[in-house]
């Protein structure tokens, strides 16, 4: 029996699609970036260590908070909730496990992975290669629908960070102090801000659940400006995503000593 | 500036056919329906092709232009290449009649399904009252002309014809998303939207946002947030909680 574009009754053109642009590019370049972080996060959990640079009080958001006894001396600044973690286990689990999960419920990212890593499908009026198609109605994609409870952890992992970046106001005498590795953190929170408060759920619980705008005059102000960022949500995606990478990359290389950080105030 | 542009235009009718050549004279601002116009009247008489409008307002001319679903009447010729084979389908979607006229009764069918805008019981013709706040939400939905050029694009049903039993399509979801913005619209359109017409089928892929003549954001705007609406209703026990203790309306 036939199936999709060819099943009996359509227009018998042969051909699967007819596009004749290069749709594949934007599906490939974005697997290639999702490709990458997956490595490189997965990687970075599991060699638990360079998260820390105690001279400038740095964390990395994939390491914050710190918060087993495993943790290097000092970057444990909001205390130590856990034991030691076997070695097997990365003592940033909680941490990963929830911002993962952030993105992997994620919309845009449901979206961009459907495309590139599922072909499901890879571009507009290209067929997908998949004989059935039950979408997100079944066990496991059906837990995508949990986005909102990420969100709520996003928004507290969130919070920390801007108390890590305020941690990394640190100088080299003990007072304060501002280095390249503080302005990348803080342009890393930006951009991680600005991803989570665009997030299509936190516009529909602010205010978007609403059917009367009218009696919430407050919520239809929050609502206005989560409707405002949110066109741009998938922007504001790739590039915490990258920004996140970055961060990370510098702290490692300062931590490791591979290079100094550069200092512009102590 | 005339020039001689090369088409592939699509020939048959649901028993079968294939993609002809032509070459047709395109002149300066023209859109490909004046192209297809000028081949009906100069070398393919017998040429089907649905149209109304000329103008982007009326939905008739859908079809596939280049692999892409198209309205025919807004499709520059400018956008391509003089010497540009430029090849016209019609949509793959939905069953053929013949050439470029497709059967697209799957959507009537649907909107059929739909129950119409649902007052509350003790509210009266005459009394309908609501402030511009609540209602400019929704009024993005009624810019849609109904070429059905995302349900065309939409892979749920263009991949899988299976699917068209229990899948309505973007157009219908979003018809289903702007009655239960309404503020005065009192049927039950969460359930409705899940259970009847297949709203965990979408994945959010964006394709009907990407092809909209109109430029609606269906996924945005209609999709997601109703999603997020079945949410609450269907796998969020917090708030399946709190509307039980605060038996509040929203």
């Amino acid at each position: 029996m036939a199936l999709g574009v060819e099943s009996t009754g359509r227009a018998s053109i042969g051909q699967k699609t007819l596009r004749t642009d290069r749709w594949w590019l934007a599906p490939l370049r974005i697997g290639v970036i999702l490709g990458f972080f997956v490595v490189y996060a997965t990687v970075r959990i599991f060699m638990n260590k360079w998260y820390w640079v105690d001279e400038f009080h740095y964390l990395t958001p994939l390491y914050s908070p710190c918060v087993t006894e495993s943790c290097v001396p000092g970057s444990s600044h909001l205390g130590t909730w856990f034991g030691e973690f076997p070695r097997v286990i990365p003592f940033s689990i909680i941490t990963f496990a929830v911002l993962a999960g952030f993105r992997g419920t994620c919309y845009y990212y449901r979206k961009a992975g459907y495309r590139s890593l599922f072909f499901a499908p890879a571009a507009c009026a290209v067929p997908e290669p998949h004989k059935k198609y039950t979408g997100e109605r079944k066990f496991p994609l059906i837990a995508l629908n949990l986005h909102r409870y990420f969100f709520y952890g996003a928004l507290v992992f969130g919070v920390l960070n801007v108390y890590d970046g305020i941690q990394a106001f640190h100088g080299e005498d003990g007072g304060f102090g501002i280095g390249l590795g503080t302005l990348i953190i803080w342009i890393n929170l930006v951009m991680l801000w600005l991803y989570t408060l665009s997030c299509h759920a936190c516009r529909h619980i602010v205010g978007g659940r609403l059917k009367n705008f009218s009696k919430h005059p407050l919520r239809y102000r929050y609502w206005t400006f989560v409707s405002k960022l949110n066109p741009k949500h998938g922007t504001y995606a790739m590039i915490s995503l990258v920004t996140v990478i970055a961060t990370d990359a510098y702290i490692m290389a300062v931590s490791a000593g591979w290079f100094s950080d550069l200092r512009i105030f102590n | 500036m005339s020039y001689k542009g090369k088409f592939r235009v699509w020939r048959g009718d649901s028993e079968g056919g294939d993609l002809k050549d032509y070459e047709v004279e395109v002149n300066e601002g023209e859109v490909v329906l004046d192209v297809i116009h000028r081949l009906q009247a100069t070398q393919a008489p017998d040429l089907a092709v649905r149209w109304n409008c000329k103008a982007g307002k009326c939905g008739s001319c859908s079809a596939e232009i280049n692999g892409m679903p198209k309205l025919m009447c807004m499709c520059r010729m400018n956008t391509f290449e003089e010497d540009e084979v430029v090849t016209v389908t019609p949509m793959r979607t939905f069953p053929v009649m013949r050439d470029l006229v497709t059967d697209v009764s799957y959507n009537y069918q649907k909107a059929r399904e739909i129950p119409a805008f649902t007052p509350p019981a003790d509210l009266k013709p005459g009394e309908y009252r609501m402030q511009q706040v609540d209602v400019e939400r929704s009024q993005e939905f009624r810019k849609c002309i109904e070429c059905f050029l995302c349900q065309d694009t939409c892979h749920v049903i263009r991949d899988h014809e299976e699917n068209k039993e229990s899948f309505s399509g973007p157009r219908f979801l979003m018809r289903i998303a702007e009655l239960d913005m309404h503020p005065l619209d009192a049927a039950d359109r969460q359930h409705e939207a899940q259970e009847q017409h297949g709203l965990g089928f979408c994945n959010i892929t964006k394709c009907c946002t990407e092809v909209c003549p109109e430029h609606i954001k269906i996924t945005d705007n209609a999709l997601i947030p109703m999603k997020e609406r079945v949410v609450d209703r269907k796998y969020d026990p917090i708030v399946w909680l709190g509307n039980k203790i605060r038996r509040r309306g929203a």
